[in-house]
């Protein structure tokens, strides 16, 4: 199928480029950037003016709940979700039911997401069988099977020579390492940041600490070990402030942050709103500062939606019992557009932290646009604002902390592998 | 979101919390409650005001002596009281918290009293209440969590109230746990609404919450300095679990530092007042002799206790 | 609209509001004589408690005084809520087996004083209880009359008739019916 789309303002963040054009789309690739290929005759048309064209967005996080948590969301909508935001590349995390600790639960992932024809599906691998952070998984049948990198998700790595051993081992085969930096010890019980807030509420709490300690020593066993570290979902000033130090002596460390502590912090929790509920917890105002000043000047690496779909029964419960989580893959776009408007930043920046920077860090070659390149394509209308409610969620998952809340930037087309998979 | 505990007119709905709750609505709960302590003198001890209203008394933790106050004063204002002691875990018999709220409503529920290990447990249902429209059904919090103890708090208003007379040049201390009190940050909100000139919050680093001087309070970590000038003492319950562990070492320490002796109450003004919510650990935090002496109120806040929930259950039952 | 001048609702007033000095002076001169000297006065708040205090001072015996406060008992709870501020019931006295006169400034629907009835049978069984009330301005919603009455007025359904004390003189005025629950 040939489609060409015209007169859209094409931001390829990767290659600098930043002007109206028009794009051709042939055999599922991108056949030419400006000028139609010789003999060209599409068989669509679309028409972007006023609209950005862009690379397919990518999220380093979404939990699709396939396999095991088919109650909460499935593939099929799930995908629908992540389609309608412009993500035509998502990494899931592999705690899943069972955890992805099996190479033939991840291929069985990757044939689901195939067979549906929508997002590529990069499944990240269990670091340690079960995610229990006792014994590691056989990275290499998992990396065959198609993990792009292992993790704990959110469950805890207490014991450190364990933590020295994985890492050693990925290093040894060249692995990515994701680790989400938070000391079992000091977080045990805690629900909510250390602060005024989880003292007035009387939420148990979690201080800063949990997270400085836990990247100290995950940088310095990664100083050590060589190992490819990505520390994801940061989300206090401090933890920050040594990643940019660990940066500046030259070290190679990437991270991220979700959708949610780029906007929110712990104040936003109300009166124990659930959708507030989340991992990390929501911080302070000063944290949260500090993450969107890290994505101006790239200590933090990229933005993810850290997708979580709970349903009802999970979210109806008392603040402490209720399930973590937001569910997120269609504001990736917006709440990023809202942080670039709110800190004046270009939007060639903004799109950066969710294409081709999440792609560098997934290994992949996505997240740009070149002649040749995959046809991930993402069509959005910038100055469409919509309001964040249920009926306008195509995920299952409705729980988020922005509902209500008007947002800017809606997806009129969504291409992946040169196909429309999505349009509004 | 909004306070859901007044009403769009800003009258009392439900009692969550004494944090943001109007000086007004306060002075006008213990004043209300000044009657209700007549009431109980009389040998009639009753009067009609809830009569045909049914009050559920829903405890998911456990407090036989909580209860029963709640259930006196509702039985004293005529209503019909329930008791639905639900055990440590809501979704014991597979039913939601608000699957639960729901069937008592379908059988014609007014007010619910509910006692939660949870914060927040209380404004999550009455916040289902109003999603629900049920703005008759009145919800009272009994204590959830860490988080508040409203009637607790307003009983010791009006403790103090009762000997003190005014809160604008009281300071006061509070002593113990106050990490984990919903007694102690119900006080504190109530001290500073009411506006009392110092509140202070003593004991040792590990049992005081971080940032605690942000809601007003002085923190002391010695006692005797902490008691200096204090017209009114109130002792915290230190829980068993609490006494030995990485909080701290052992009671008897705690008893060393914290614990209430004629020696330390020698520090505060002649004429303090010493209380207690309840139930007392005598050895731990309070030594007998004081428990029992002139300085102690401990008895009376008892009695205080049902009038100033009869006070608020016939505030929140009227049309 | 509370302080409207009387000058301003006389003309709903018909044949105008009598005089609160002058109804007392009746008021007394019907009691004096019939009320037993062993009679105990039960003024209900506030103008009712106001009037006791008077009738005490005035009539002959020294008469016991107590004050009612019907908040608790009146039967617009359930639709008006409690009142803002309630006092507290004080009878200095055993109600059991005791003459009673129950005094109010204002006899209307008869309804707080069926409260006060209530109330007083609470703290025991009085062997009677008789009625004085300043004003009755008819409107009776419940089958009770006054024992002893200082005069009588007829005044529109929307107006309160209200009885102020300033130093020691009563005055009575008309005042629109508030949403509050009447004292």
């Amino acid at each position: 199928m040939k489609i060409e789309i015209n007169n859209g303002r094409l931001i390829d963040p990767a290659h600098g480029v930043d002007k109206t054009t028009s794009l051709y789309i042939a055999a599922g690739k991108i056949a030419a950037i400006g000028t139609a290929p010789a003999a060209w005759h599409a068989n669509r048309s679309v028409d972007a003016a006023g609209l950005i064209v862009c690379p397919g967005l990518i999220d380093l996080s979404a939990r699709l709940r396939e396999p095991g948590f088919e109650y909460k969301a499935t593939l099929e909508s799930e995908m629908q979700a992540a389609m309608g935001g412009g993500i035509t590349s998502l990494a899931c995390p592999p705690d899943t039911d069972p955890p992805l600790d099996e190479p033939g639960l991840v291929e069985m992932l990757k044939h689901r997401a195939r067979s549906l024809n929508c997002a590529h599906v990069y499944p990240v691998g269990a670091l340690t069988e079960g995610l229990r952070g006792e014994t590691i998984t056989e990275m290499g049948e998992l990396a065959e099977a198609g993990c792009v990198a292992f993790s704990q998700a959110d469950a805890p790595l207490v014991d450190t020579q364990v933590l020295l051993r994985a890492m050693q081992y990925a290093a040894t085969f060249g692995y990515r390492v994701w680790l989400r930096p938070q000391d079992a010890h000091l977080a045990r019980g805690g629900i909510a940041h250390d602060g005024e807030i989880a003292m007035r509420l009387g939420l148990a709490s979690i201080p800063s600490e949990a997270e400085t300690i836990a990247i100290d020593s995950i940088l310095t066993l990664a100083r050590a070990t060589g190992s490819r570290i990505h520390l994801a979902r940061l989300s206090t000033h401090e933890g920050i402030a040594r990643v940019r130090e660990a940066k500046r002596s030259g070290m190679h460390v990437s991270c991220d942050v979700s959708i949610n502590h780029l906007h929110l912090c712990d104040v936003d929790i109300g009166w124990f709103n659930p959708n507030c509920r989340l991992i990390p917890p929501l911080r302070g105002v000063r944290d949260r500062d500090a993450i969107r000043a890290g994505l101006v000047d790239g200590t933090i690496d990229a933005i993810c939606s850290d997708h979580t779909p709970v349903d009802d029964d999970g979210k109806q419960v008392p603040f402490a019992e209720a399930e973590p989580g937001a569910t997120g893959l269609e504001l990736l776009l917006p709440l990023t557009l809202q942080w670039a408007q709110q800190e004046k930043q270009p939007l060639a920046k903004a799109l950066s932290r969710i294409t081709i920077d999440p792609a560098r860090i997934l290994g992949i070659d996505g997240g740009h646009l070149a002649q040749g390149s995959p046809a991930d394509i993402c069509v959005l209308d910038p100055e469409a604002w919509w309001t964040v409610e249920a009926r306008a969620l195509k995920s299952q998952g409705k729980n988020t902390p922005f509902l209500g809340l008007e947002v800017p930037g809606k997806v009129r087309y969504t291409l992946v592998a040169g196909q429309i998979v999505h349009e509004a | 979101m909004h306070n859901p505990q007044l009403n769009a007119g800003g009258e009392l709905q439900h009692l969550l919390t004494l944090e943001g709750m109007p000086a007004a609505i306060v002075e006008r709960i213990l004043d209300t409650a000044v009657p209700f302590v007549s009431i109980a003198e009389r040998d009639v001890k009753k009067v009609p005001l809830l009569r045909g209203k049914t009050v559920f008394n829903l405890f998911f933790e456990n407090s036989t002596r909580t209860r029963t106050t709640f259930e006196i004063a509702a039985k004293r204002l005529s209503a019909d009281v329930i008791n639905l002691n639900v055990g440590v875990s809501s979704t014991s018999k597979g039913e939601t918290l608000l699957d639960t709220i729901d069937n008592l409503v379908a059988m014609n529920a007014d007010m619910f009293v509910v006692r939660h290990a949870q914060s927040g447990a209380p404004h999550l249902i009455a916040q289902h209440l109003s999603a629900r429209q049920r703005e008759h059904v009145h919800v009272i919090n009994a204590g959830d969590g860490r988080h508040a103890h409203p009637t607790q708090g307003l009983l010791d208003l009006f403790t103090i109230r009762h000997y003190k007379r005014e809160f604008r040049n009281l300071t006061v201390a509070i002593v113990g746990d106050v990490l984990h009190s919903r007694v102690a940050r119900s006080l504190i909100h109530g001290l500073t609404t009411m506006g009392a000139a110092e509140v202070r919050a003593i004991g040792p680093q590990t049992l005081l919450p971080t940032a605690v001087e942000k809601m007003g309070v002085r923190v002391y970590h010695d006692m005797k300095s902490g008691l200096a000038g204090c017209d009114v003492i109130v002792m915290l319950r230190l829980q068993t679990e609490r006494m030995k562990g990485s909080l701290l070492p052992s009671a008897g320490e705690f008893f060393k530092h914290y614990g209430l002796t004629a020696d330390k109450l020698a520090s505060a003004r002649p004429d303090a007042i010493v209380m207690h919510p309840g139930p007392m650990n005598r050895g731990v935090e309070i030594d007998s002799a004081v428990a029992d002496g002139k300085h102690s109120v401990i008895l009376p806040q008892v009695t205080f206790g049902i009038a100033v929930r009869m006070a608020v259950m016939s505030i929140l039952g009227g049309g | 609209m509370t302080n409207a001048k009387p000058t301003d609702v006389r003309a709903k007033v018909p044949e105008g509001l009598p005089d609160a000095e002058r109804a007392l002076a009746a008021l007394v001169e019907k009691m004096r004589g019939a009320v037993a000297l062993d009679a105990k006065l039960i003024g209900i708040y506030s103008g009712g408690a106001w009037l006791a205090e008077r009738l005490a001072a005035i009539l002959p015996g020294n008469l016991p005084v107590g004050f009612i406060d019907v908040s608790f008992y009146r039967d617009d709870y359930g639709q008006k809520g409690l009142r803002t501020k309630v006092e507290t019931t004080t009878l200095p006295f055993e109600v059991e087996g005791s003459r009673i006169v129950l005094v109010d400034d204002v006899l209307y629907t008869g309804r707080s004083v069926r409260a006060a009835i209530n109330e007083i049978f609470d703290y025991g069984r009085p062997e009677k209880i008789e009625l004085a009330v300043l004003v009755d301005r008819g409107g009776r919603e419940l089958p009770i009359e006054a024992t002893y009455v200082g005069a009588r007025v007829s005044v529109a359904r929307e107006l309160s008739v209200v009885l102020n004390r300033e130093a020691d003189r009563f005055q009575l005025s008309v005042e629109p019916v508030t949403s509050e629950p009447r004292a």
